[in-house]
């Protein structure tokens, strides 16, 4: 017996009836001026709406979503006239701030580069592991295979940015690759291969070449507990439950460590360090423009707050990852990620009615366009035909019964057991019924700005993965976001640790914070809201859908 | 973005979170349930998508003798339930270099001598909350068949929830992600392409092409981007 209500069964018979004419056959490729002009008229980013320009800061002008502003100009949680910092709990090399995929492998190669493990201290709001990393399904780019090179990653990933992306950031991201996928192998990352070893490789959206390397449809967890382990055998020392609320400096100007919160305990320590890498991840939480998110708990820009008190620039923070298929029925998992995945193995987008109306694998910006084009209502410049679930959510249906009919029976259970897993413990079988999908907020395009050693003009300050910005441009194609944690985590931490070799740190401060709220109140902020936010509150009734104003 | 919107008034259940009493919305997940009773989460909380494995999650129904196990971000709550989320699973962590182990059931045993003690009672199985074969990984185990260990276990999340309930006190997630690094290192065939893929790049083969690519102008770029062939699919 079906989960779904009677009238969404009866759109689901309007997709069997069209299915066997859409097998085989795809909605054409937009062209570039076809893509900017949907983007144009139905991305979020697009509504001018939703940002202001930020009013302090290094920059000062730069519009960026409210919620991000909200922070961005928000009051410190420290005080920084009363915090005693005379007694230094950690003295280190090398802090990482932030336990994901980046911090981590960040810290593991800053000891390759020759710091000695007791001289290194991750520093982590959750658990080591848990965050966005961990929680990718569908792959990681590289070039690795020969009719593919770096150079057409570097082109697939700069259009799929708009050519906003630093080309030298891409070109970083696209060099190392192969040899971040050959470093996870050699640590005993499980890739999937064919038996003469030959990785199995499959599209993602604006991809040309078949670059996307998997583990099944658990990518994100399998690289993370791999280097998550290499890191607990080579003794680099964690501090869990210990988020970052303020950095520190010293007279010199250099970043010097930071403050961080026990959460438990409910005190601070004093982390003094020679050099600093922020690998804080993401925003999805604050739920920009008030849509569900895929992103873990602790995703919530705390890092951008802390990089921009001590002067570091920002960029691109004006646009936002909506993955394009976010799960949108039943209510339990709404808003969480259905891998692209699901569409590079042939399921497609299609709507009321039964009708494919956009290419499965355009670029996500562009996908997530498409499907909010046709679930608004005509007079708001819509088609009007997605299907609305009994709690006001609306969504399109992906077409998930094909991935068995092209590639066989028992594909989706095997590379997508996830996914599959995630819907059987809700009553739905996706290889039997399409599922229902609307476009759920993933991942910060922009943030910290860095050059390709993950430098970020700070002295002492470097950063990686989701908290920087640049490599990217506008938007992250699928599969450079592990990529970039890898790469980027690895030469930050190198080039921190040749930082950390020559430094040498002053008397620590929080003269830049004083300094950040005196420009705060010149510019007439109001004393309202702190910032670093650390957790999401959902207490009470917030639990229940907040207004997803999407229609 | 945090007021609500109830469009239909929801159906409560009453749910017994440590013992305590709370009504909550029917279709919630214990997670959320747990969130909308007042508690602001710390502990037992992570990915909320049934990643990380932080919600680990015991229960009981009225009139049922089992405890059940779950995770709290994946379970929809049921009228009467009471429920404990584990905020930690102690479990003993043994370190080794990936670089010098070999590939067998003796490492295994050798880290891992505890896994002598399966009493083959399958309680480990019927509280994994991915629904693996766990007990059949400890026989696999125990036969010294690695690469059956790792592709039983692949979907683990370390919850920990098996390792709490085993009466043999096997650390089963530790001895999970050991066999899977030792037959991801090592027994997995070896991806040539990859290796010959490494050496043309520190060889410098595509320096030139991409010295450009850095070089071009946005104009120039589009037209390359246009001009691009797709593979098909």
């Amino acid at each position: 017996m079906s989960v779904y209500p009677d009238y969404m069964q009866e759109s689901i018979r309007r997709v069997e009836e069209t299915r066997p004419d859409r097998l085989g056959k795809n909605f054409p490729r937009l062209s570039l001026a076809e893509r900017e002009e949907l983007l144009r008229r139905y991305h979020p980013d697009y509504k001018p709406e939703g940002k202001r320009p930020l009013r302090v800061g290094a920059s000062f002008g730069e519009l960026v979503p409210h919620e991000v502003a909200d922070l961005l100009e928000a009051y410190p949680l420290v005080d920084p006239g009363k915090t005693d910092l005379s007694q230094v709990d950690y003295d280190v090399d090398v802090l990482v701030i932030g336990g994901g995929g980046a911090g981590t492998v960040a810290a593991i190669w800053a000891h390759y580069a020759g710091i000695p493990t007791d001289r290194i201290l991750i520093v982590t709001k959750l658990r080591h592991g848990d965050s966005n990393s961990i929680m990718a399904q569908g792959g990681i780019q590289a070039a690795t295979k020969p009719h593919d090179s770096p150079a057409i990653h570097f082109l697939d990933a700069i259009g799929g940015g708009h050519f906003t992306n630093d080309p030298k950031l891409v070109r970083a991201l696209v060099e190392d690759a192969p040899f971040i996928i050959k470093w996870h192998e050699e640590l005993g990352v499980m890739y999937d291969k064919e038996e003469d070893g030959t990785m199995i490789t499959i599209h993602g959206g604006g991809t040309s070449k078949k670059r996307m390397h998997s583990c099944k449809d658990y990518t994100g967890l399998e690289i993370m507990r791999v280097l998550r382990d290499e890191a607990r055998n080579l003794g680099i020392p964690v501090l869990e439950f210990h988020p970052a609320v303020e950095l520190l400096t010293d007279e010199f100007g250099q970043v010097a460590g930071a403050i961080v919160w026990n959460l438990e305990t409910e005190e601070y320590k004093i982390v003094r360090a020679k050099a600093t890498i922020l690998a804080t991840g993401g925003w999805g939480r604050l739920h920009i423009q008030g849509f569900p998110t895929t992103n873990h708990y602790g995703a919530t820009a705390d890092g951008l707050v802390l990089a921009y008190r001590v002067g570091a620039k920002l960029r691109d923070l004006d646009s936002v990852q909506y993955h394009p298929t976010g799960a949108a029925f039943p209510e339990q998992i709404v808003g969480l990620l259905i891998t692209e995945k699901v569409r590079g193995l042939g399921a497609q987008p299609v709507n009321a009615l039964g009708e494919l109306f956009v290419h499965p694998l355009e670029p996500r910006d562009v996908e997530s366009a498409a499907y909010i084009r046709e679930c608004l209502p005509p007079e708001k410049d819509g088609r009007g035909l997605g299907v609305v679930t009994p709690t006001g959510m609306v969504g399109i249906w992906l077409d998930t019964p094909m991935v068995d009919m092209i590639h066989g029976k028992g594909t989706f259970q095997r590379a997508l057991s996830s996914i599959y897993r995630m819907y059987i413990r809700f009553g739905i079988d996706p290889t039997k019924e399409p599922i229902l999908v609307y476009p759920t907020l993933h991942y910060q395009n922009g943030g910290v700005v860095i050059d390709e050693h993950g430098w970020t003009g700070i002295p002492g300050l470097f950063a990686a993965g989701e908290v920087e910005g640049g490599v990217h441009g506008k938007n992250r194609l699928m599969g450079n976001s592990l990529l970039d944690y890898n790469v980027f985590g690895r030469r930050a931490g190198q080039a921190a640790a040749e930082w950390a070799k020559k430094a040498r740190v002053g008397q620590l401060s929080l003269r830049h914070v004083e300094r950040f709220v005196e420009e705060l109140k010149r510019a007439g902020i109001p004393e309202t809201r702190r910032a670093p936010l650390l957790l999401p509150d959902y207490r009470g009734k917030k639990t229940l859908a907040r207004v997803v104003d999407l229609l | 973005m945090d007021e609500v919107q109830v469009k239909v008034k929801p159906e409560m259940v009453t749910v017994y979170i440590m013992g305590q009493a709370y009504q909550v919305p029917a279709g919630l997940t214990i997670l959320k349930a747990l969130e909308y009773a007042g508690f602001r989460l710390v502990r037992g909380v992570g990915c909320r998508g049934g990643f990380c494995g932080a919600c680990a999650t015991v229960y009981r129904l009225p009139g049922d003798y089992r405890l059940y196990a779950d995770l709290a971000c994946q379970t929809t709550v049921k009228d009467g339930m009471y429920l404990a989320i584990l905020p930690f699973t102690p479990a003993e962590r043994r370190p080794y270099d990936i670089r010098k182990v070999k590939p067998t059931g003796e490492t295994l045993l050798a880290l891992y001598p505890e896994l002598a003690r399966c009493v083959a009672c399958n309680t480990c199985t019927k509280s994994c909350p991915q629904r693996l074969e766990v007990m059949d990984a400890v026989q696999a185990a125990l036969r010294g068949d690695v690469a059956k260990v790792a592709e039983l276990t692949f979907d683990c999340l370390s919850c920990g929830l098996c390792t709490m309930r085993c009466p043999a006190e096997i650390p089963h997630y530790h001895v999970w992600q050991l066999a899977r690094r030792l037959y991801g290192a090592y027994l997995a065939p070896k991806a040539e392409h990859l290796h010959r893929r490494v050496r043309e790049i520190e060889e410098g083969k595509f320096k030139e092409e991409l010295d450009r690519l850095t070089s071009l102008t946005e104009e120039e770029l589009r037209e390359l981007y246009k001009a691009r062939e797709i593979e098909p699919e």
